[in-house]
């Protein structure tokens, strides 16, 4: 046990409920979604005394987001790991409110790529970046990353396609209980192989959609969270780790493997603990990777694992993404972190929607990537566990 | 020669301490660093041994084969590669160990597999620097 166990809850979330927001400016969605997660926890914003942001964020960071709120603030962090980063902020902001730092933290994320326009600032396609120069010239965009990581897997331990898309097929059974899904179809197996090949393996049904959007977390000290009248959810555990190719690059794995058990020794569960899971899902490969990495199969059993329905809520062993995930509802300037621990934060409120909803959840866990899996990507896991438990 | 733009990095964008790759390409050699303290063969080139943190490394000339490590058929994409399209990049470990991100050419994309031997090219520009790509061998 460390000190982050226990230090911090969750009060307040809030997933803007756009998808497509061409009148909206990209500091008005940070604005808004900090609005409703302060709303949602009974805070306003002068009770933030911390805040968090991303590579997402415009201008100068939390400087110049603080200043667009009107936040009067004693510990700020830009922690910038593309979708992974608002989980790297939980178990920073834990850890400041353990230190007496702060005791009410914002995170913030808002993103427009469905608009287009300028990419968040960020780094990835920084001239600077040592890698640049040896990995950009080849034309390989994002799909093409994360498909040789698939390529490999399946090289290594037959893996399928239909295995793959039975991810896409259960997120998207999720979806179609929310209201704010962008895709809330259910589509069918052989829907997502008959899709069009984006880069060998992976069909366009393998990618995770493009959305405007936003969402926000409020992270409260113990004691600020037994004086609010809304529900709070406690983190329990958290890790974070980053994986980079080093010369001698396995596609495999993902850092996971570090991020997901640091996670679990601070909260003192196990994988078979876990009543439901959020797991990034850029790609199908992604969320077939993590899971094994997180120790919810063996390594290279992740196929054989989805293909059994496992995913699907609410009576699979493992139901995951019950908001349709980034393959389907929602996926807010192409970083799928936030979003994953709101729906986590929902379930253990016992909010999500009734035909999804775990019952009886008492555990649940969010994992996060940022980056490329086939190249260098951010991990971080956290655990989270309902407010009596 | 392959079909593919050959869009080398702004000579701005490169560190001086990879410099000397750069100029093996021009000259038709693919310049790789070893380690004086650990021996390893890193990638991608830089100023000290990401294995060990020694500063002490050593240019020589690799042999420019491998075999592929994982590919991919890349079928859409925007930007200069978007008129392409079908084209492969994969990871090719290097005879010498490393394993580095390229495009397969010179051959019909979806014909090379997992564990394919390949010997490297020099894409040149029309300046006379080169991308380091490969090429199937039998």
């Amino acid at each position: 046990m460390t000190a982050i166990r226990g230090a911090a809850r969750i009060a307040g979330v809030y997933e803007h409920p756009g998808r497509h927001l061409p009148g909206t400016s990209l500091p008005q969605i940070h604005a808004e979604v900090a609005l409703g997660a302060l709303a949602d926890a009974g805070l306003t914003l002068s009770d933030v005394d911390a805040y968090f942001c991303a590579g997402d964020a415009p201008g100068f960071g939390a400087i110049s987001m603080a200043e667009y709120l009107g936040l009067r603030l004693r510990h700020l962090d830009s922690t910038e790991s593309g979708g992974s980063s608002y989980l790297m902020h939980l178990g920073h902001a834990a850890a400041a409110i353990a230190a007496g730092q702060c005791r009410v933290a914002l995170i913030t994320l808002g993103g427009k790529p469905r608009t287009g326009g300028a990419p968040p600032g960020g780094s990835m396609n920084d001239s600077r970046a040592p890698e640049y120069a040896f990995e950009t010239p080849f034309g390989a965009p994002t799909v093409a990353q994360y498909a040789l990581a698939a390529q490999r897997h399946m090289y290594e331990f037959g893996t399928t396609s239909a295995q793959l898309a039975e991810i896409k097929v259960a997120a998207s059974l999720h979806a179609q209980h929310n209201p704010h899904a962008l895709l809330p179809r259910p589509v069918t197996l052989e829907e997502v192989l008959d899709s069009p090949m984006i880069s060998d393996p992976l069909h366009r049904l393998d990618c995770c959609v493009v959305t405007d959007g936003g969402g926000a977390l409020v992270v409260v000290s113990p004691d600020v969270a037994r004086s609010l009248d809304r529900t709070s959810v406690t983190l329990l555990g958290q890790g974070e780790s980053v994986k980079y190719a080093g010369g001698r690059i396995d596609l495999t794995y993902t850092g996971a493997v570090w991020s997901g058990p640091a996670a679990f020794e601070q909260a003192g569960l196990k994988p078979a603990d876990i009543g439901y899971a959020s797991i990034y899902d850029s790609f199908t490969i992604t969320v077939l990777q993590c899971l094994e990495d997180l120790g919810f199969c063996e390594k290279g059993q992740g196929g054989p694992f989805v293909a059994e329905g496992n995913l699907r809520a609410p009576d699979g062993l493992l139901p995951f993404n019950t908001d349709g995930g980034g393959l389907c509802n929602n996926h807010p300037g192409n970083r799928g972190g936030m979003t994953k621990v709101i729906e986590a934060v929902r379930q253990l409120r016992a909010e999500a929607h009734p035909a999804v909803q775990v019952a009886d959840c008492r555990f649940a866990l969010a994992h996060g990537s940022g980056g490329s899996l086939g190249t260098r990507a951010g991990a971080a896991t956290v655990i989270l566990g309902r407010e009596d438990v | 020669m392959s079909k593919l733009p050959v869009t080398l990095p702004d000579p701005a964008a490169l560190t001086e301490e990879s410099k000397p790759f750069w100029e093996g390409l021009a000259a038709g050699q693919l310049r790789l660093q070893r380690c004086d303290d650990c021996a390893e063969v890193i990638w991608y080139p830089r100023g000290l041994c990401p294995h060990c943190g020694s500063v002490a490394l050593a240019w020589f000339t690799a042999s420019g084969q491998g075999t592929v490590y994982s590919f991919t058929v890349v079928r859409r994409t925007g930007g200069p590669f978007g008129a392409a399209v079908p084209y492969m990049v994969g990871y090719v470990e290097l005879a010498e160990g490393p394993r580095v991100l390229t495009n397969i050419v010179d051959c019909d994309p979806g014909q090379v597999g997992i564990g394919q031997p390949v010997q490297c090219v020099f894409d040149y520009d029309e300046g006379g620097r080169a991308l380091l790509r490969f090429r199937p061998v039998t």
